[in-house]
């Protein structure tokens, strides 16, 4: 392999993984709505375009930096996920109807209208946030003059990855350590279980949507100063969050964690070496093949490791 | 007077191009009749047999690509789609379900949600056969009048009500409702729940490939974001139902109805225009929360708020 | 011959061991109890022989057939029915429908399957209640729902599981009335049961489960003597 080849896919490689910790943030928030109200989000993608049209806000009126927006995202993004789950999915699970999907199809819904509620407001232009160090960049032979390969590692993807990981590591503790962190995960085990010890499980689901919906509005600032929006963005990043939720294994934390890296690493992969329009494709082929040969997901082959079956 | 009813829609609809209806009003009732077939062939899947597909743009633009591939690709009539998108429709959805039917409930939906954004991606890239963003434009036109169009989706949705019917009333009906309400019970009753699954999917795509079919024909020109649209057909045909009463007969007639004249009225108000999204997301989250059932199924409900009749003792 | 035979049957579920080596047989026509405390692993045996789960280890025959890795719905052909600890209905259809869809299995057509039905809840004493949404129905009826749609699938064998839980005495009778009549009909019968005396009356064999494993086997009259399931019966009394 030569020297350009090699630096190639390092590169790769370094995006890949650098996509990937920012897709297991957005994958986590799905993950863990799953797993307590055993109901698919599919207005998932949605909050996270209203957790980036926040901080575009933010930083065009006011100049405040996409990364400090977090802070404010991040809980508006809890208010609104905590009202929606009250006023409207939690009753619609208490309603009889034929079909128990309507609480998926009433997210579609919801997903529609803040999408399209945000086309009114921006109109469906696509809008970048001119971050000052948008195109900074560390290189490998600043760092290291002999260095045999020329490599590099853009500041606001590093800069979100590690907030990414940083925010991660927060929701780790909180679900492992806290009261209230323990009895969500009691309700997503076992909801009855959870009943006999009293949980309150209505709500732990409202504090769970809002923490799920929390999460993505925070990665939609970490994407702000890499990507661009526009009101329509929501549903690329649903479906991204639903096949790394499948790919790391319904409901499991550290499945979405992991699916997340596999994602991002196979995304950026199909994106250098077969072409920028494939990446969604290829998204999509590893979703067929995991439903197809490991239908349980990573998380399904750590476990059978573990108990040796 | 209740067992002759439908024959007596079917004879009055027949008549209608005899009263000189103007171009736009057939262009209405050609699109209501469409999505009825469409709502009916997602009703068989997802009403009766509990298999919620988010993905039946998927069919619909299979269906579309197949008549308009006839037409570009080997110069016939777009009309030959009818016989032959029943194969290759029946062909994917063997595929689809292969994959998507080993998962439940919610996850299949979003499965199938998956898979019709996956048809979309595919067509738009597959340049060389399907012609890309481009689409597939049919230059010559059957016929100018749109007469002869109705009647062709009159017939198909005639037949289509005809088979719904004759399904549901059957063995095979019972195994879906069955299914629906309990996949393990239905199990050890002796279903064979996935070979059921499957025939009602094949089934519901390839009535929804034949709207496809149709709709290339009528529009005369198709591409892979109107005819594997998220928005404008899976969700579109989910609402149809949802509106008009999941697992009944004329749910998807009267959800249709309701849909197309919605959507017409919002477009003809250029203020809402940009709002339609926004009053269908809407109008589908106060049918979930009110009429679950859709309005034929919660007919007895609405009866009641409006004060036709007392309260059930 | 024998109807059904486990050999050595095993069920794992993650670390726990539901069922450890489990074997027993069925000879047609008798009624055969299963019996063992709460968490025993009764049901898991259910399970196991109706194909809901594969054997983790071992064999189960039907008819001198290898049925373990069968799916349900194919043992149920073969002629195995079952009825669920925790009732499963078809909750939005009717009682008769419920028993119809039951009875397409071997029905040719649906006046063939509505014969079947009929005779069926006749048999089973639901025939009043046949236009009744099963989710409206008590749940001694929907117990009795139970037996009668896995009767319509017209089975060699029978597996029940608690259908006599939760019954008032009035029904209990009624209950047991129609197990043995089912058994007239010719119908081999695998019964789990909690209330000790209905067991003790009704089988003809009995075999003992404690803790996943196999710990008695026998005539009613040898299982009231044995000191181990006396003591199985007693620890759970205590821990109770
Ligand atoms: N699907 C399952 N997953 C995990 N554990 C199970 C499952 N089914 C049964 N078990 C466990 O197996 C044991 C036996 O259960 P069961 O067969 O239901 O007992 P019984 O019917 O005798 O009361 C219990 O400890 C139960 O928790
Ligand atoms: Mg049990």
């Amino acid at each position: 392999m030569s020297s350009v080849n090699l630096e190639v896919l390092l590169q790769t490689l370094i995006s890949g993984v650098l996509l990937g910790g920012l897709y297991a943030l957005i994958a986590l928030g799905m993950t863990i709505i799953m797993g307590v109200m055993k109901i698919i989000n599919l207005a998932h993608g949605e909050l996270m375009m209203v957790g980036m049209y926040i901080a575009f806000v933010l930083f065009s009126w006011l100049h405040i930096d996409p990364y400090l927006s977090v802070f404010i995202a991040a809980p508006a993004l809890f208010v609104l996920g905590v009202g929606l789950q009250k006023f409207l999915i939690n009753p619609v699970m208490k309603v009889d109807a034929i079909l128990p999907e309507n609480q998926v199809i009433l997210t579609v819904g919801i997903g529609m209208v803040l999408a399209n509620l945000a086309t009114i407001i921006f109109q469906s232009d696509y809008r970048q946030t001119p971050v000052s160090y948008a195109t900074k960049a560390w290189y490998l032979t600043d760092l290291w003059k002999g260095a045999p390969l020329e490599l590099s590692l853009s500041f606001p993807w590093s800069v979100s990855f590690t907030i990414a990981v940083l925010i991660t590591a927060c929701l780790w503790f909180f679900l492992a350590k806290t009261d209230t962190g323990k009895s969500i995960r009691a309700t997503a085990q076992d909801l009855d279980a959870a009943l006999l010890m009293g949980v309150n499980v209505e709500r732990m689901r409202v504090i769970t949507f809002g923490l799920g919906s929390a999460l993505v509005g925070a990665a939609g600032c970490l994407f702000i100063p890499i990507y661009y929006i526009y009101p329509d963005i929501g549903g690329q990043f649903t479906l991204i969050s639903f096949v790394i939720t499948i790919l790391g294994g319904l409901g499991s934390t550290v499945g979405a964690i992991l699916g997340g890296l596999i994602l991002g690493l196979f995304e950026s992969l199909t994106a250098t070496y077969i072409g920028m329009g494939w990446a969604p494709v290829g998204r999509f082929m590893i979703f067929v093949a995991v439903l197809i040969f490991i239908p349980g997901g990573v998380a399904s082959l750590l476990r059978s490791r573990k108990f040796g079956k | 007077m209740k067992r002759y009813i439908t024959y007596i829609v079917l004879g009055l609809l027949a008549l209608l191009p005899l009263l000189g209806l103007n171009s736009y009003l057939m262009h209405i009732l050609i699109l209501v009749i469409m999505w009825s077939v469409i709502g009916m062939a997602w009703n068989l899947l997802s009403g009766y047999c509990g298999q919620v597909s988010f993905g039946h743009a998927a069919f619909f633009g299979v269906g579309a690509y197949t008549a308009g591939m006839l037409y570009s690709k080997l110069g016939i009539s777009g009309w030959w789609g009818f016989p032959a998108s029943v194969f290759v429709v029946a062909v994917f959805a063997l595929g689809i379900g292969y994959i998507c039917l080993r998962l439940r409930g919610p996850y299949f939906a979003l499965a199938t949600l998956s898979m019709g954004v996956i048809f979309r991606i595919v067509a738009e890239n597959l340049v060389g056969v399907t012609g890309g963003d481009l689409g597939i434009m049919i230059r010559e036109r059957t016929w100018i009048d749109k007469t002869w169009y109705f009647y062709i989706i009159l017939i198909v949705a005639a037949a289509t009500y005809y088979l719904v019917r004759k399904v549901i009333e059957s063995k095979l009906g019972y195994y879906f409702v069955a299914i629906r309400e309990d996949q393990d019970a239905a199990e050890s009753l002796g279903i064979n729940t996935t070979k059921y699954k499957t025939i009602a999917l094949i089934l519901s795509a390839v009535i929804t490939g034949f709207a496809g079919v149709f709709y290339t024909n009528y529009m005369g020109y198709i591409d892979p974001k109107v005819v594997f649209a998220l928005h404008d057909i899976s969700i579109i045909t989910i609402m149809v139902v949802m509106v008009g009463g999941v697992a009944t007969y004329w749910g998807p007639v009267v959800g249709a109805i309701i849909m197309v004249l919605l959507a017409e009225a919002i477009r003809s108000i250029p203020k809402l225009g940009t709002a339609h999204h926004t009053l269908f997301g809407v109008l589908l989250i106060v049918i979930i929360i009110f009429l679950p059932n859709g309005i034929v199924g919660d007919f007895s409900k609405l009866k009641r708020l409006f004060g036709m009749r007392r309260p059930a003792p | 011959m024998s109807l059904l035979e486990v050999k050595k049957v095993s069920r794992f579920f993650g670390g726990i061991t539901a069922v450890k080596d489990v074997s027993f047989e069925i000879t047609k026509g008798e009624i055969l109890g299963l019996i063992g405390p709460n968490g025993a692993g009764k049901t898991t045996v259910f399970n196991v022989v109706n194909g809901f789960y594969p054997p983790s280890r071992g064999e189960v025959f039907f008819k001198g057939e290898r049925i373990s890795g069968l799916k349900p719905h194919q043992i149920c052909q073969r002629g195995l029915a079952r009825t669920f600890q925790v009732v499963k209905p078809l909750q939005r259809m009717s009682v008769l429908d419920n028993v119809v869809a039951s009875a397409f299995l071997r029905a040719k057509d649906r006046k063939e399957a509505d014969t079947i039905a009929a005779d069926v809840l006749n048999f089973t004493a639901l025939y009043d209640d046949r236009n009744v949404i099963s989710k409206g129905l008590p749940l001694g009826k929907r117990k009795r729902l139970e037996i009668a749609r896995a009767l319509a699938t017209q089975p060699d064998l029978l597996l029940l599981d608690e259908s006599f839980a939760g019954l008032n005495p009035s029904e209990l009778d009624e209950s047991i009335q129609i197990i043995r009549n089912i058994k007239k009909r010719g119908i081999t019968i695998m019964i789990i049961e909690h209330h000790m005396k209905v067991i003790m009356s009704i089988s003809d064999r009995i075999v003992v489960l404690n803790y996943g494993e196999k710990i008695a086997e026998g005539s009613p009259l040898e299982i009231g003597k044995n000191p181990l399931v006396v003591e199985a019966y007693l620890g759970e009394a205590q821990s109770a």
